[in-house]
């Protein structure tokens, strides 16, 4: 299993930087690209953030550089918002954090993790990133449309979204970036259920590892629906059917010209069939990540590795049965609402465990608190209180108030940004060592965490207020509803901490590149960790492993009894 | 401006009060949840970080075995002996089962009935108002059926803009009939049953003081009810990203004591037309 | 660039790896993710059908016995196929190509067959606008169309690649064969399922 079988011609630039088979460089482009297009994302909030806190007034700097139909004077247009909205929102969940938790973590570490020397398709995997890229540039080229971005939220909702602009490059962009999932998807399942190394059995495998099978399971058969419901939109916008649309419609004056006979609530039903179980894949690899790094600071086994590996596959298969909590005033039969308030009742109780379970590592254990342990760490109860706030939302009652509130969006970004961004960015210092052979610096880490955490709940935290209070969410003025008046403060609130996590971003970013050439070197193996990836050279060469591993025992074989070092390998013979 | 309110807006319907009961309780057991977890962290970091010379402990259940498929653990042992090997794994369940229970009991006992009771049917009331109320981008039009019960049919040559509904005001089921734009009357401590509708794209009533939420799809024509509880003036809104101009979307509402509202009644009732003839939609543009 | 390692061995034991090559499972995985494409548009079909106020009889609109020639000539290809893989089995190059060549004639004839049928309805001025009985019925067959011509695209790079000695001779073309036959099948199933939904209910 080493490469003797492959000759040994010098690749060329092309084939060594720009199409590589290799899965660790695929890892690192998926990275770097997967950052730019979160910082466009970021820039997007930004923009909105002034209009939420400062409505009407010209946005500071840059705002006579927009052209006069996105912000005239200076001052955003309800459209301009409502692209900024849904290009904001497509742009963290599809370019940002699936392609940075899968398509680079994922494709950098899994392999490693199981002893492979690459990934099982490697040229699919090539061309898994080269579908991605073109697909977010096209993503991003619908801000030049005529008519603008794509402005009816990522959830797109049809009529608004036949009727609105910029939405034909968003389902033609979300079919190639769907495409470039799937490959991705089949890749990650047959490596690992064919390419482990000796000895690894599925028990055997690093939590990480479970993580990504699981998610690749959910992007596998969760987004061809999305895929095939983007299909029938198109043919709404392009060919005028009407699948999403009903007989009869008016829109501003003018009758709709459609035979009519669609329905709008199964475009709902089919995009949150596939949006539900993505906002597993987005929390899964990061969590994956933080039980990972809590292993190896605890330097003692995970607490309930098995039951683990259960809850994550118990919340990849309910994930299936639960996506009509989104929809509970949708108008769809009331039954159908207690339906899904069971089984997302029934979903909390996987959930629990898993967070459970990384409580209870800690005990007993000789805890460290280096950079990433800290990222690890923040992730817990800042994850905890989205999950928590999950449940007045999953409620039929309750959500009858806060559904499309700003307490929605506080519990979707405390998962999403305060629990997995965390995680993947305790990730990048955690592997940071792996992929360049050096550390990144540690001071520079800690201001990037504090600044970064509290910046986060600076943000999020008084949104819950601000829901609570009925404040809706999508609102380009949201002084235009006399009861948001008594919350109005909480926007200032917010967005002072947005442009504050900005800042902290910039440390994270100059630390980065600049510890690419300058951090201190390391060895194979700094965090002095059990698991596979740590056993070959930093950065890896062509092929990962001169000889294929042979696997003894279990990944977090950490503080054995009667052993010299508090870490016994995975491949460690002796 | 600078306001940080941070509590539900008054509650002004029959059944606000047991929306906000669940909101509340709920609140309390996530904060006691992430009081007790958060105290349990916050100790094990402390009591459990590294010191010199102290060696973390593994847990006696760890020796995971080293080669378990997983058809054996399934085929070979029966069920009860492997919950046994595993014990010490399930622990980690406990926190779970007492979650799980507070949950369930609280969808038996509340979440499935009071959706029953708001959203799954309508009330049995006799002399209730009846209302349409139709979306369309960017208001909501106010229909009311009058004391006649019946709201008078729509046609859609009809619609104009003085005229947005496209009233046939030539049956004599509209004679009663009033259309008012972005705003709402309502008598208070009377049932109010409503056909919510859209003509355009999917809006969302809101009327947060109400707790009323409902979403407006077009070619739907979806059934609410509010029994108002408290005069004063409210607001209605849009609660579903409906297009550039949303946030304008908005009205005010009403709740007036039974001899107002039938006062505005009949005012509003004198200002329609003695002729019941539609102009031209075409002419006029 | 070849792959690292030598993928017609397994590398591990039954713990460590499943017994199916990977282009196999790969293939599988793929038609999984199609399953779910698919069923999504026959749920959307049901779902609108449900709520429909009339919805013709599909056998009144439709072409029936051309659609049922079309369903002769797919069969009759999901066979040729298996007797090309059995050829390529054998080593057989020259009956493979022959086998592989008559796989591709039928599924043109489907195209064609189907171009007839879509001609004649934009003769008549039906365009997927007219009707949702309409907008189903040309969004279905031409998504399944588009999987037609994607299978012909492998057929005929397979059917290319026999003519090459290094392909015909490496360990993987079998496999390769294989992978593209489970794929027609799996087309060959789609139609077998949407001809009887949309022209004979």
């Amino acid at each position: 299993m080493s490469h003797d079988e492959h000759g040994h011609h010098e690749l060329s630039f092309k084939e060594k930087y720009i199409f590589s088979v290799d899965h660790k460089v695929i890892g690192l482009q998926y990275l770097i690209t997967s950052f730019l297009f979160l910082m466009v994302g970021f820039g997007l909030m930004m923009l909105m953030r002034w209009q939420l806190a400062f409505p009407g007034t010209p946005i500071p700097l840059i705002g006579n550089m927009f052209p006069a139909e996105l912000a005239p004077n200076g001052v955003m247009s309800g459209e301009f918002y409502n692209s900024l909205g849904a290009m904001h929102g497509t742009i963290m969940v599809f370019l940002g954090v699936v392609p940075l938790a899968v398509g680079a973590y994922g494709n950098y570490v899994m392999p490693l993790q199981i002893g492979a020397p690459d990934m099982a398709f490697p040229r699919m995997n090539m061309m898994s990133y080269w579908l991605y890229l073109p697909g977010g540039i096209m993503m991003l080229s619908s801000f030049i449309m005529p008519g603008g971005a794509a402005q009816s939220g990522w959830t797109s909702y049809p009529p608004l979204s036949i009727i609105n602009p910029g939405q034909t490059v968003w389902l033609l962009s979300m079919v190639v970036l769907i495409t470039s999932s799937l490959l991705g998807a089949i890749n990650f399942l047959v490596t690992t259920i064919n390419l482990r190394a000796p000895g690894m059995s599925l028990w055997r495998m690093p939590i990480f590892v479970w993580a990504q099978f699981v998610t690749a399971v959910l992007l596998l058969l969760a987004f061809p629906p999305l895929e095939a419901a983007s299909v029938l939109q198109l043919m709404d916008r392009v060919f005028h059917t009407s699948f999403y649309m009903p007989k009869d419609l008016v829109v501003l004056g003018k009758a709709y010209a459609g035979s009519g006979g669609g329905q709008p609530l199964l475009w709902q039903h089919l995009f949150w069939f596939l949006a539900h179980p993505e906002v597993y894949v987005l929390v899964l690899p990061p969590m994956g990540i933080v039980a990972e790094i809590i292993a190896n600071n605890t330097r003692k086994p995970l607490h309930g590795y098995k039951t683990m590996v259960f809850s994550m596959i118990a919340i990849g298969v309910m994930s299936f049965m639960v996506w009509a909590h989104h929809m509970f005033i949708s108008g769809m039969s009331a039954s159908l609402g207690n339906f899904f308030l069971v089984t997302t009742m029934i979903i909390s109780v996987p959930s629990v465990a898993l967070m459970t379970c990384l409580v209870f590592s800690l005990k007993g254990g000789s805890i460290r608190y280096n950079v990433p342990m800290l990222f690890a760490l923040a992730f817990i109860p800042l994850f905890a209180i989205g999950g928590l706030t999950g449940l007045p939302l999953g409620m039929t009652v309750t959500d009858i108030f806060l559904h499309d509130t700003y307490y929605v969006i506080a519990h979707f970004h405390f998962v999403v940004v305060s629990g997995s961004i965390i995680a993947l960015m305790g990730g990048t210092y955690y592997w940071f060592p792996k992929w360049y052979g050096r550390k990144m610096n540690d001071k520079l880490g800690l201001i990037h965490f504090w600044g970064s955490v509290a910046s986060m709940v600076g943000i999020f935290a008084p949104m819950l207020f601000m829901g609570l209070a009925g404040a809706s969410r999508r609102l380009y003025d949201p002084t235009a509803h006399l009861h948001n008046l008594p919350v109005q403060g909480w926007n200032v609130v917010s967005t002072c901490a947005a442009y504050s996590l900005f800042l902290f971003q910039l440390p994270f970013i100059y630390n980065f590149f600049n510890s690419m050439w300058n951090g201190e070197k390391t060895v194979e193996n700094p965090w002095q960790a059990t698991t596979l990836e740590w056993a070959c050279p930093s950065p890896p060469p062509h092929g990962n492993f001169a000889k294929t591993p042979t696997v003894y025992r279990g990944p977090y074989e950490y503080s054995v009894p009667g052993r010299e070092t508090d870490f016994w390998m995975q491949n460690d013979p002796s | 401006m600078g306001k940080y309110g941070w509590s539900l807006p008054v509650a002004a319907s029959s059944y606000a009060g047991s929306i906000d009961f669940g909101i509340s309780i709920l609140h309390v057991a996530m904060l006691g949840i992430f009081a007790l977890w958060g105290a349990f962290f916050i100790y094990l970091l402390v009591k459990f970080r590294a010191k010199p010379g102290v060696k973390a402990v593994r847990e006696d259940h760890d020796e995971t075995p080293a080669h378990i498929s997983v058809p054996d653990a399934f085929s070979k042992l029966p069920f009860v002996q492997l919950l046994y090997r595993n014990r010490g794994e399930l622990k980690s369940l406990i926190p779970d089962a007492i979650i799980l229970t507070f949950e369930v009991a609280l969808i038996v006992f509340y979440a499935i009935p009071v959706w029953s009771r708001i959203k799954a049917n309508m009330p049995d009331v006799k002399d209730p108002v009846r209302l349409e109320i139709v979306g369309e981008q960017f208001g909501w039009n106010i229909h009311y059926a009058g004391p006649d019960g019946k709201l008078g049919p729509r046609k859609a040559e009809l619609v104009h803009f003085s005229n947005p509904l496209g009233l046939d005001r030539a049956n004599p089921d509209s004679a009663d009939d009033v259309v008012m734009g972005n705003e709402m009357r309502l008598p208070v401590d009377k049932t109010a049953l409503i056909e919510l509708l859209s003509k355009d794209v999917v809006h969302s009533f809101f009327v947060p003081e109400f707790r009323i939420k409902q979403d407006a799809v077009p070619g739907m024509k979806i059934p609410m009810w509010v029994t108002p509880n408290k005069t004063g003036k409210y607001e209605m809104t849009c609660a579903q990203l409906c297009g550039f101009a949303h946030s304008l979307m908005r009205g005010d509402v009403y709740v007036l004591t039974q001899e107002e509202f039938d006062a505005w009644y009949q005012s509003r009732l004198a200002t329609i037309p003695a002729s019941a003839q539609p102009t031209n939609p075409a002419e006029d543009f | 660039m070849s792959q690292t390692y030598n993928p017609t061995e397994f590398m591990g034991n039954a713990d460590t790896h499943s017994g199916v090559t990977n282009a196999k499972l790969g293939v599988w995985l793929f038609l999984a993710s199609e399953v779910m494409l698919f069923a999504t548009l026959f749920t959307s079909y049901i779902v609108l059908r449900m709520a429909a106020v009339s919805w013709p009889w599909g056998w009144d609109v439709l072409n029936v016995p051309l659609a049922t020639l079309n369903t002769v000539i797919l069969i009759t290809s999901s066979v040729t196929i298996v007797m090309a893989y059995a050829k390529a089995y054998d080593k057989d190059k020259a009956g493979f190509q022959m086998w592989m060549a008559a796989t591709l004639l039928l599924s043109f004839a489907f195209l064609v067959v189907k171009g007839f049928e879509y001609g004649h309805e934009f003769a008549l001025g039906i365009a997927p606008s007219t009707s949702v009985f309409y907008a189903v019925y040309f969004t279905m067959t031409g998504l399944h169309g588009l999987h037609i011509l994607g299978g012909i695209a492998v057929n005929a790079g397979l059917l290319y690649m026999s003519t090459v000695d290094e392909h015909w001779q490496h360990p993987l073309f079998l496999g390769r064969v294989e992978g593209a036959g489970l794929y027609w099948h799996f087309v060959d199933i789609v139609w077998i399922f949407l001809f009887p939904a949309l022209y004979l209910l």
